[in-house]
C-alpha cells in the first residue's frame, strides 16, 4: 500500500526528528559507541540489576558444574575432579528414584488437573452477580487466603486435621476412631491440594473475572432476545473469552508440572507420610544442605530443571496444535 | 433480563447458593481460629459457644507478647521486608526505565539477558554456595539481595513505563535535562503506581516467606517471624519462655494450644486487615503482568 521513503536527515526536516534523535534516536548511522557516549546514563542505571543477575542468577549456573564433579568444598569448583554423569546414574538407579519421581508427577498432575478449572467455574459464577457492591464484598472474602503465609496455613491444617481438632470431631459422626490425616500417606496428595486450592482458587479467578467483565453487555442481551438459555450464553460467549487466556495458564502449569514449590511440601512432612510426600525439591535440600552432599544434590535438581524446560517446550507445542497455533511462543 | 426461563431462574439461585458457600468455606477456618484464640478450645468443639466468662481468655496473647524469640521475630521481619522491598524497587525501576525506551540500543540483548533466568537456573546448592563464598550466611543480606532481582516485576515496570507520555521526556530533553534528572523528576512522580504495587508484592512476598531464611539464617538472633511460627505451629516446640510456670499436663497442652491460635492470629491479621485497602492495587498488579 504504502511507498516507503528512505529516512533521510534533511535541514528541513532537522527540528523535530534531532529531537526525537536525541532520545529516541531514528538515525539509522549512529554506531553503538556514540549512543552509548551520549546515554552512558541510562546504561548505568542497569548496572545494579545486571550485577545481581550475573552474581546470583549466573554464578549458580556456572556452579550447577559440581554436578558432574566430585565436588569438595576445599578444592573448589574448579579444582574438583570431573565424574561424568556418575551423579545421575546413582539417582537412577537408587531405589528412591521411582517413588520419589512418581510423587512429584502425582502431585502436580492431580494439582493441575484439579485445581486448573476451579478459577474459571468461579469467575463465571461470579460473573452472574448483578449487584456489583455484592460481588465485591464475596472476592474481598475469596481473596483472602492468598494473603496467608504457607506456615500458617501448614499450622491451620495440623490443628484443622489433628485426631483431636474439628475435622475429626465432626467425622465423628460417621467414624468410630479419629483419622490421623497429617500422619497418613493416604491423605497426604488430598490435603495438599485442597488446602492450595482453598488458598488460591479466588486470587487465580482475578484474571479470569476481568476479562469476563470486558465482554460487551449488548452480547448477552441479544442472546437472551434470540431466546439463549444461561448455559448456552456462558458457553457460546463468556467461554470464548476466557479461552486465550485459560490456554496460556495451561500450559505455563503444565509446563511447570515438575517445577512444584518445595515450601508447603516440606512443612506438611511427617516422619510417617514421606512414602508420598517425599518429592525432588525436598530431597534436593535434604541431600544437599541437611546431609552435606552438595554434588549429588546438585545433579538431582539439575535433572528436574530439565525435565521442566522439556515439559515446557513439549506442552507449549501440544498446546499449540490443538489450538489453532495460538500458543505461549 | 426478564425473560430468564425457568431453568435459567432454578441455575441461577443455585449459583447464590454455591456462592454463599463457598464464603462460607473460606471464612469458617479463619473465624475458627479467630475465636478459638479467645475460647476454651474443647468448648468451642464440644459446646460451639460459651458465654462463661471462665472460658475466654487472652493467655496466649499475653504469652506471646511476653516472649523474647516472638518479638524479636516480628522486629527482623519487618526490617526484612522493608529492606527487602526497597531494594528491589530501585534495582526494578532503574533496570525497566532504559529498556522501555523505544530506541535504547542492546534492549534486546539486556531483555534477552534476563529472560534467561526465568527459565533457567543454577539450583538451591550453586546458589547457597555463591551466598556462602560471599560471606553473606546469617546476615540480612542473605535474604535482601539473592531475590531483589525479578524478572518478572522488570517486565510489570517497563509495560507501565511503555505506557507514559514521550512528549514529557522529550520536552524536558530540549530544556538540556539529564537522562537522570528527567528520570527523577518527571518519570518517578508518574509511576507512583507501579511503585506501590511493586512494593506491595514484595512486602507481602518477603512477610510471608521462609525459606531463604531458613537456608541462610542459622542464628535464632536473626530468624523471621515465619521461622518462630514454624517452629511453635509446626514443630510443636512452644517458646521455653512462652511455658515456664509449674502448669498440670493438660493444663498445659491446653495452653499450648491457646499460643498456637494466638500466635495465627498475631502473625495474619495485619495483612488481612490491610490487604482490602490495597486490594485494587494487588489487582492491577495481576492485570498489568498478563498483559505483558
Amino acid at each position: 500500500m504504502s511507498i516507503s521513503v528512505p529516512e533521510k536527515k534533511t535541514t528541513n526536516k532537522k527540528t523535530s526528528n534531532e529531537v526525537r534523535g536525541k532520545f529516541f534516536p531514528v538515525e539509522k548511522k549512529e554506531n553503538f559507541i556514540q549512543y552509548f557516549k551520549k546515554n552512558y546514563a541510562l546504561y548505568l542505571f542497569l548496572v545494579p540489576a545486571i550485577i545481581l543477575t550475573i552474581v546470583f542468577k549466573y554464578i549458580p549456573m556456572y556452579g550447577a558444574i559440581i554436578a558432574f564433579k566430585d565436588f569438595s568444598p576445599m578444592k573448589g569448583i574448579m579444582g574438583s575432579d570431573w565424574v561424568g554423569l556418575t551423579h545421575f546414574k546413582d539417582f537412577l538407579t537408587s531405589p528412591n528414584f521411582k517413588d520419589i519421581f512418581m510423587n512429584t508427577l502425582k502431585l502436580s498432575f492431580y494439582g493441575l488437573i484439579l485445581g486448573f478449572p476451579v478459577p474459571i467455574i468461579l469467575a463465571l459464577s461470579l460473573n452472574q452477580v448483578r449487584r456489583a457492591a455484592i460481588k465485591k464484598n464475596i472476592q474481598l472474602i475469596l481473596y483472602a487466603p492468598n494473603f496467608i503465609s504457607v506456615v500458617v496455613i501448614t499450622g491451620m491444617l495440623f490443628i484443622f486435621m489433628s485426631p483431636t481438632g474439628p475435622i475429626n470431631s465432626l467425622l465423628s459422626i460417621f467414624n468410630d476412631k479419629p483419622v490421623s490425616f497429617m500422619t497418613d500417606p493416604e491423605y497426604f496428595r488430598s490435603i495438599y491440594i485442597l488446602s492450595g486450592i482453598w488458598q488460591a482458587a479466588g486470587w487465580s479467578s482475578i484474571i479470569y473475572v476481568a476479562a469476563l467483565a470486558n465482554v460487551d453487555p449488548q452480547l448477552h442481551d441479544a442472546a437472551t432476545i434470540d431466546g439463549a438459555t444461561l448455559l448456552q450464553r456462558i458457553r457460546h460467549i463468556d467461554l470464548p473469552t476466557l479461552k486465550p487466556i485459560m490456554a496460556v495458564l495451561f500450559i505455563l502449569g503444565a509446563g511447570g508440572i515438575m517445577a512444584i514449590g518445595f515450601e508447603k511440601a516440606y512443612l506438611m512432612q511427617t516422619s510417617m507420610n514421606l512414602p508420598t510426600s517425599e518429592i525432588l525439591p525436598t530431597y534436593v535440600y535434604k541431600v544437599g544442605l541437611q546431609a552435606g552432599d552438595y554434588a549429588y544434590s546438585t545433579a538431582v535438581g539439575l535433572f528436574n530443571s530439565v525435565i521442566n524446560v522439556v515439559l515446557l517446550v513439549f506442552v507449549n507445542f501440544v498446546v499449540k496444535k490443538l489450538n489453532e497455533g495460538e500458543g505461549l511462543y | 433480563m426478564k425473560n430468564h426461563s425457568k431453568t435459567d431462574k432454578t441455575l441461577l439461585f443455585s449459583n447464590k447458593i454455591i456462592l454463599v458457600l463457598l464464603v462460607l468455606i473460606v471464612l469458617l477456618p479463619l473465624l475458627y481460629i479467630l475465636l478459638a484464640s479467645f475460647l476454651d478450645p474443647n468448648v468451642l468443639l464440644s459446646k460451639g459457644f460459651s458465654l462463661n466468662p471462665s472460658d475466654w481468655s487472652l493467655e496466649g496473647y499475653k504469652r506471646i507478647l511476653q516472649d523474647e524469640l516472638m518479638i524479636k521475630g516480628f522486629i527482623n521481619s519487618v526490617l526484612y521486608s522493608v529492606g527487602f522491598t526497597i531494594v528491589t524497587i530501585i534495582i526494578t525501576i532503574f533496570a525497566a526505565y532504559p529498556l522501555s525506551l523505544d530506541g535504547f540500543k542492546g534492549k534486546n540483548v539486556i531483555m534477552i539477558f534476563f529472560l534467561i533466568t526465568m527459565f533457567f537456573n543454577g539450583g538451591l546448592i550453586p546458589t547457597y554456595l555463591v551466598v556462602k563464598d560471599l560471606g553473606m550466611l546469617n546476615t540480612i543480606w542473605s535474604i535482601i539481595l539473592p531475590g531483589a532481582i525479578s524478572v518478572w516485576n522488570i517486565i510489570l515496570a517497563r509495560t507501565f513505563f511503555k505506557g507514559l507520555p514521550k512528549e514529557l521526556f522529550e520536552a524536558a530533553k530540549i530544556d538540556g535535562a539529564s537522562e537522570l534528572k528527567i528520570f527523577l523528576k518527571i518519570v518517578l512522580p508518574l509511576s507512583k503506581p507501579i511503585i506501590f504495587v511493586i512494593a506491595l508484592y514484595a512486602f507481602v512476598g518477603q512477610w510471608n516467606s521462609y525459606f531463604d531464611a531458613m537456608i541462610y539464617l542459622e542464628d535464632q538472633e536473626l530468624h523471621p517471624l515465619q521461622l518462630v511460627l514454624r517452629s511453635i505451629l509446626i514443630q510443636n516446640q512452644v517458646q521455653p519462655g512462652m511455658i515456664s510456670d509449674q502448669l498440670a499436663m493438660a493444663e498445659l497442652s491446653k495452653l499450648a494450644e491457646k499460643i498456637k491460635y494466638a500466635s495465627i492470629v498475631i502473625s495474619s491479621l495485619p495483612l488481612l486487615i490491610m490487604y482490602p485497602f490495597f486490594q485494587k492495587y494487588f489487582e492491577k498488579g495481576v492485570m498489568v503482568g498478563s498483559l505483558k
